[in-house]
């Protein structure tokens, strides 16, 4: 395993650029703005994956590369033309429940904590790319889980759940180089078929109600 | 080779469904292959019990003790579900027309096959991917009846228990990053179990957790739960059985699969956690049936309990418990896939599913009534049933380890949720009727399917047959002493 300083810090700039696009995600106003950041943020981890593969050997994690081009940069946006284009490609305010600076403060308190979380895993295993890439994972993670609790809007709801898988590989790439059939088969078989089944899910809800407003939803709840 | 058949049945059922013939044969073609899925799965259990060895086909496919029960379980609970399909969804689709009952059994072949292969996969990662299946392929069955609530309640179910298997997901990825440290290849239960003592703490710890809280929302567990009762109450009566009556046991069989992971690990004690997670998701489940308006919510919030439950079995320790907790999964199976059969015709014939509304069954509708109250005293665990016989086991196997806090938070908890069901249940089958109810028109299917499952739900709490007791017994021990 060669770990070379170059290969390193390019990671390392991958790594901050990854966490921006979180960021984007949590922040953005427009839905399309929200669609391209989760591109870029899938980029983001494909030149990971690339950069670790060359530094490692790994075979496998040009095909996660080559899998995460495919689904989340192709696949998926051209599903969501496909199943929810009026969503998509209106202009206008996303509803959120909280405001955009509450957001950051709150996001810089997760990326935070994600770091307190991976640091005890950090130190056991002295694979240089863990550093970098385990704790902005999670932080990832833990934006992507924070934007599906503030959007109220279907689309921005699937794409903070893309988000948080995002970050879960962006984790795995480094944490298990040599992953077996399981990301590439995760990464192949269930990222689109989530992307399907909740984009048939909003184009239904949108026909059936006339928004996909799903923080509204509020009919099943106890008294 | 028994194993690969069980998957493949109902792939080709799946298939089928979707074929021109699929307009009228869909129903019996599924129930067909259910019969064959439970005959063999039977059959695997059998020899799991009786052989306690581990039956497997290939490096893939492999199945011990407590992945024999909850395949027979599967197997149980779908064959009677497809036979109450057959009629419930032919009365209550009334709009949608017949292409949309194809995709229904389509799904759910496809649903039952994911539920199947869980206990099955050798592998932990493929595993994963099933589990996160079951959601996926049942997302259009909870929103079958296409109104706002039961899309409303399909969009909560796929975005929480999606999040929650991707934090799953990290927690898998962890534990294979730390079996590879202790050399373990390929990666699978068996090995995992052998190989934990090796894997650091440090990243046994966090891949628990990860798990834990992840696939604990598949579960139900509480404060995670707050999917549950909208997809268990607004999907159609035969998917609620599979949903409720199995799916949450098939996601917590692989929480208990970790227990005898992290359970070898020096410095790591994970019952706490189960005991924690299980008495809150208890005492929550109690509370929320005190105020419970809908009765399909409060068959919804009993399975929060149960799980809760099995949760503090296998937190508590030591095979009595554990024999509580499989026997447990075993009444919470039969019993709660009984009551959304119950219910499902309740709602055939009374059009709602508000307590308030229900008054008087067992004048108005004698079957709906009976079968009703049955359910009600099963689930709420009244003496001659499973669920009483396991609840008590669990409470002895507790005295016995010492935990009397736990035990006896428990045995209250269990009482006011028994006296809160059995009061709702009370004033909906015997209360006055406050307006005439049309009588139900009940299908066939759906009366022999409530005829099929009262056997097990009579028999099980009274007589535990030989087989069951030894695959019981298998299972427990599976779980780790």
């Amino acid at each position: 395993m060669s770990s070379s300083p170059v290969l390193f810090s390019l990671d390392a700039l991958t790594g901050a650029l990854f966490l921006l696009t979180a960021l984007g995600v949590v922040a953005t106003r427009q839905v399309l703005a929200s669609l391209q950041l989760f591109i870029m943020q899938s980029l983001l981890l494909t030149l990971s994956a690339v950069l670790l593969g060359i530094a490692q050997g790994s075979i496998h994690l040009f095909a996660v590369a080559a899998i995460t081009v495919a689904t989340k940069t192709l696949l998926i946006p051209w599903l969501l033309r496909r199943t929810v284009s009026t969503e998509v490609y209106r202009t206008r305010e996303i509803e959120r429940v909280l405001n955009i600076p509450s957001s950051l403060l709150i996001s810089a308190v997760l990326i935070v904590l994600a770091y307190v979380v991976a640091n005890p895993l950090v130190g056991t295993i002295g694979i240089p790319f863990i550093k970098i890439n385990l704790p902005l994972g999670i932080a990832a993670m833990f934006l992507g889980a924070f934007t599906i609790a503030v959007r109220r809007e279907a689309v921005p709801q699937l794409l903070g759940l893309l988000a948080v898988e995002n970050g879960v590989f962006f984790a795995g790439v480094a944490i298990v180089p040599n992953l077996p059939v399981i990301a590439e088969l995760a990464a192949a078989v269930d990222v689109p078929v989530v992307a399907l089944v909740v984009g048939i899910l909003t184009h239904r809800i949108h026909a059936r109600l006339g928004t996909t407003a799903v923080g509204r939803l509020a009919t099943l709840r106890e008294q | 080779m028994e194993l690969a058949g069980i998957l493949l049945v109902p792939l080709l059922a799946s298939g089928f469904a979707l074929l021109p013939a699929g307009r009228r044969f869909a129903a019996p073609v599924t129930l067909l292959a259910s019969v064959i899925v439970l005959g063999v799965a039977a059959a695997v259990a059998a020899e799991a019990a009786s052989t306690r060895a581990v039956a497997a086909s290939g490096e893939w496919l492999a199945c011990d003790g407590l992945g024999a029960l909850v395949l027979l379980l599967v197997a149980f609970v779908g064959f009677t579900a497809a036979l109450f399909s057959w009629g419930y969804i032919d009365e209550g689709v009334k709009h949608g027309g017949r292409k949309n009952v194809q995709l229904y059994y389509a799904l759910y072949n496809l649903f039952l096959l994911s539920m199947l292969s869980v206990p099955l996969l050798a592998n932990v990662a493929l595993m994963w991917i099933a589990v996160e299946l079951t959601t996926l392929l049942s997302a259009f069955l909870v929103g079958f009846e296409d109104t706002p609530e039961a899309l409303e309640a399909a969009w909560k179910y796929v975005i929480l228990t999606t999040l929650g298997a991707v934090l799953a997901l990290l927690g898998f990825l962890i534990l294979y990053w730390g079996s590879r440290i202790a050399g373990l290849e390929p990666f699978t239960w068996q090995g995992l179990v052998a190989a934990a003592p090796r894997i650091p703490p440090t990243l046994l710890w966090p891949a628990f957790l990860f798990i834990l809280v992840g696939f604990g929302t598949k579960v139900g567990l509480v404060p995670m739960h707050t999917w549950l009762p909208d997809a268990h109450s607004q999907a159609p009566a035969s998917i609620c059985a599979l949903l409720s009556g199995v799916e949450t046991t098939t996601v917590l069989y692989v929480i208990l699969r970790l227990f005898p992971v992290v359970g070898v690990a020096p410095g790591l004690d994970a019952r706490p956690w189960f005991i924690g997670f299980g008495l809150l998701s208890v005492a929550v489940a109690t509370l929320l049936f005190i105020q419970a308006r809908d009765f399909k919510r409060m068959f919804a919030f009993s399975t929060v309990e149960h799980m809760g439950i099995i949760l503090v079995a296998a937190g508590l320790g030591g095979v009595d418990a554990h024999l509580g907790a499989a026997y447990q999964m075993t009444g919470h199976a039969i019993a709660k896939s009984f009551c959304f059969f119950a219910a499902g015709i309740t709602v055939l014939g009374v059009g709602t599913q508000d307590i308030a509304a229900v008054r008087g069954l067992v004048r108005t509708s004698p079957l709906a009534g009976v079968a009703l109250l049955a359910g009600g005293l099963a689930i709420a665990g009244a003496p001659p049933f499973a669920v009483f016989v396991s609840e008590f086991a669990i409470f002895k196997a507790g005295l016995a380890r010492g935990q009397f806090i736990v035990v006896a938070l428990l045995a209250v908890l269990v009482v006011i949720a028994f006296c809160a069901v059995m009061l709702h249940v009370n004033r909906m089958v015997f209360g006055v009727a406050e307006h005439e109810v049309r009588a139900a028109n009940v299908p066939r299917s759906c009366k022999l399917t409530l005829a099929l499952a009262a056997i097990p739900l009579f028999v099980v709490g009274v007589y535990v047959p030989t087989p069951l007791y030894e695959l019981l017994k298998a299972a427990a021990s599976a779980m780790g002493g």
